[in-house]
């Protein structure tokens, strides 16, 4: 235990923890009973940022957390405030993303009372939080707050949440700092096992048909340069998850794409026909198996993973390896040699060969493309990062734009949350400021959270929405075309708003493309204005996401949908 | 089939709540829960009766092990363990039956702890099939009111759960 540095209020030690985990940015929304913490904040070098609406200020900490690999931090008040956080708090569980998020809370004296915006938000969040917190007393506060940083970050990460009643805020405390963490429930295994990794690399070397399928866990575990190192190693192609697009160069050969749902065909093949499947730091996501009986039924499966529970969840594993994906990899490295995989490469390069990802231009340049907007946006600007909302264009996002560095492609998984993915942009900008970000939108998320150009343009933070406009709830109206009969019962929104205006209503830059050859244009002059745009591209309104393996098909059931002009 | 797992917690307030409701959002079902404090006053001892194969059981031990107030969770394995649980019948019963009643009890080793003039309650201690083999017993008299507490189990010998 540190030396006390003097007595100080709850809200002036949270504000002193907050320093002494690195802590820069917070968004958050104030309210009554956190008053005492933005007085506190008002004198401090924290940047906070005010959002409009709770939710996006969770959705900002996690973009802000993927961009950086730092802890992201949101903090809302009591009851409706703290509701607010819940969506966000859930996308962050779901996708293993660190993050504490503050919310107040009403009175000690007051808690259970009902009393005016009181909410049981440790209750609410018990199930989508790593750990939870009510401090019930201001002297644990600087110990919670270390606890809270370190669970957010370690082992697997996830989000914690603190609630902070107002009088533990106005309450003074000797403040101490831990210097560690001591939870004896709390043990996160990062070596992984040398027997085990001796048993994969024995059954690298026999393989003839290797896969390796990698996710979040290796963006999360920094361990891409591990990873493709590996890859190059034992000869195997590679396949990333949505969450771990990045971990792997999008350009380079042995790559193979994503795998599952509207994955490549030529990974769903892959993993289908493989013998050896080695996963990095994956779920085994039904969006990624598909039926799970006939997923990859031939292949003997290494799980690599630092949640032991994520282990035979889904998919029976043969060789287990529990820890941090960067320590094993290296590890694995030292015993792995080449498998057999010379024909399999083949074969794999005649697939890509055989059924590219690919769209059909329309004939005249009065329409626009979806996919060629995406490719357009990286030529313009190759080391973007691109953040994205939910449905077609996130789809679209994945597959086009081949991510060469981890990080840079930050999108809503696990959850699938419309309205993700601005205010996540909001976060990466400013974790990552000297990047172009884009906010890759469809016309229906971006109205989930659009109230945040106010934010945008009030902290001037140069984000750029790229709207594919098609009028629809694209994915949605894709499934009704296919399953149910093109009934399109409410998913048209065509003629909703003027994005131009509403952009130009907050006093953001609104552009707008309607035929092919305004697409660049558009692109450059968003990147050159240097302010928050929105871009609005009208795009073809019935255009599929293809390939698409339907719900409970096997991976490599997979239908081309695309549309003949 | 069914599992006893002794699982010890952090003793602090919401803890029961984390554990159940692991249960509850996975879908897993539990038997009997029952909660109660050790010899370390910081660490309560959950012994939690489930019900499912052993993918099951090891799905349940390894997310309860995820929660960061779980401290270690155990299979009690049924031939090293000891299992007991506390039941109380309050049976109808007049001077008619009452000596009756009682034979039934001693036989069990149970005791008569309230007598009233239309009613008997019996306290029992014992493994599930014992109390379930008194309930059957005393069934036909009248059982207006029961509580089982569900199974408390403990390792055999002098080895422990957290040792």
């Amino acid at each position: 235990m540190k030396e006390s540095t003097g007595k100080m209020t709850g809200a002036r030690a949270l504000i002193e923890c907050l320093y002494r985990e690195g802590v820069d940015t917070i968004f958050g929304y104030p309210g009554g009973v956190l008053l005492p913490i933005y007085d506190a904040l008002y004198d401090s070098d924290i940047r906070h940022v005010l959002v409009r609406h709770e939710q996006a200020a969770a959705h900002a900490a996690e973009g802000y957390a993927r961009a950086t690999g730092k802890t992201g931090v949101c903090i809302a008040t009591s009851g409706p405030g703290a509701t607010n956080l819940v969506t966000g708090i859930a996308n962050a569980y779901m996708d293993s993303i660190p993050m504490v998020a503050f919310t107040g809370q009403v009175p000690s004296s007051l808690i259970g009372n009902d009393a005016f915006q009181e909410a049981n938000i440790t209750g609410i969040t018990m199930p989508i939080t790593k750990h939870n917190y009510l401090v019930q007393d201001a002297k644990e506060l600087p110990r919670i707050i270390k606890e809270a940083f370190h669970i957010a970050s370690t082992g697997r990460p996830g989000p914690v949440l603190v609630d902070l009643p107002k009088d533990i805020t106005t309450e003074e405390i000797e403040f101490y700092y831990p210097d560690k963490v001591e939870l004896r429930g709390y043990n996160p295994t990062y070596r992984g096992n040398l027997q085990q990794i001796k048993k994969a690399a024995a059954e690298i070397k026999k393989s003839e048909n290797p896969v390796i399928y990698a996710g979040g866990g290796v963006i999360s575990s920094d361990a891409a340069g591990e990873l493709k190192e590996l890859a190059e190693k034992i000869q195997a192609p590679v396949t990333t998850t949505l969450t771990g697009m990045g971990g792997f160069p999008g350009n380079h050969s042995l790559f193979i794409g994503m795998p599952g749902m509207h994955g490549s065909k030529y990974a769903n093949y892959a993993i289908q026909e493989s013998d050896l499947i080695i996963a990095v730091g994956v779920r085994f996501d039904d969006r990624v198996t598909g039926k799970l009986k006939s997923f990859a039924a031939n292949a003997k499966i290494i799980h690599i993973d630092i949640d032991p529970a994520e282990i035979s969840k889904n998919v029976k594993v043969d060789i287990p390896i529990v820890g941090d994906a960067k320590g094993i990899l290296t590890n694995l490295l030292k015993y792995a040699e080449k498998s057999q995989s010379e024909e399999w490469l083949k074969k794999i390069e005649y697939w890509k060969k055989q059924y590219p990802l690919h769209y059909i231009e329309p004939a005249t340049c009065d329409g626009i493309k979806p996919q060629y907007i995406i490719e357009q946006i990286k030529e313009a600007c190759e080391d973007a990062i691109i953040v994205t909302e939910v449905g077609q264009h996130q789809m679209w996002a994945a597959q086009y734009f081949r991510y060469k560095e981890p990080r840079t492609f930050i999108s809503s998984g696990g959850l699938g949350t419309m309205g993700y993915g601005f205010p996540a942009s909001i976060g990466a900008k400013l974790g990552k400021p000297d990047k172009v970000v884009f906010d890759v939108s469809g016309d229906g998320s971006f109205q989930m959270n659009s109230q945040e150009l106010a934010t945008v343009v009030q902290e001037n933070i140069p984000v750029i929405i790229a709207i594919f406009n098609n009028g629809y709830l694209g994915m949605v109206r894709q499934w009704q075309e296919l399953f149910f009969d093109r009934r399109y019962s409410s998913t048209c929104i065509q003629d909703s708003v003027d994005f131009v205006k509403l952009a130009e209503a907050y006093g953001a830059l609104g552009l707008r493309a309607t035929k092919r050859d305004e697409v660049r244009p558009a692109i450059e002059e968003a990147i050159a204005s240097g302010r928050p745009t929105v871009i609005d591209f009208v795009v073809e309104c019935e255009e599929n996401v293809s390939p698409m393996v339907p719900a409970g098909a096997a991976i490599n059931e997979i239908l081309d949908l695309e549309r003949k002009e | 089939m069914r599992h006893t797992l002794s699982v010890l917690v952090e003793n602090k307030h919401g803890v029961l709540t984390r554990v159940a409701g692991m249960f509850s959002r996975r879908g897993y079902n539990i038997d009997s829960l029952t909660v109660g404090v050790t010899e370390d006053p910081t660490i309560s001892r959950m012994t939690i009766v489930v019900r499912g194969d052993d993918e099951v059981l090891e799905q349940v031990t390894k997310q309860l092990n995820k929660l960061i107030d779980v401290i270690r969770v155990t299979d009690l394995k049924s031939e090293e363990t000891v299992e007991r649980e506390l039941a109380l019948f309050k049976v109808s019963s007049d001077v008619s039956n009452r000596s009756e009643i009682m034979q039934i009890a001693d036989i069990f080793r149970a005791r008569i702890i309230d007598v009233a003039p239309r009613s008997v309650i019996i306290e029992v201690t014992g493994d599930e099939s014992k109390i379930d083999a008194i309930e059957q017993l005393l069934r036909p008299f009248g059982i207006r009111e029961m509580v089982r507490t569900g199974k408390v189990a403990l390792r055999r010998g002098a080895k422990g759960v957290s040792s």
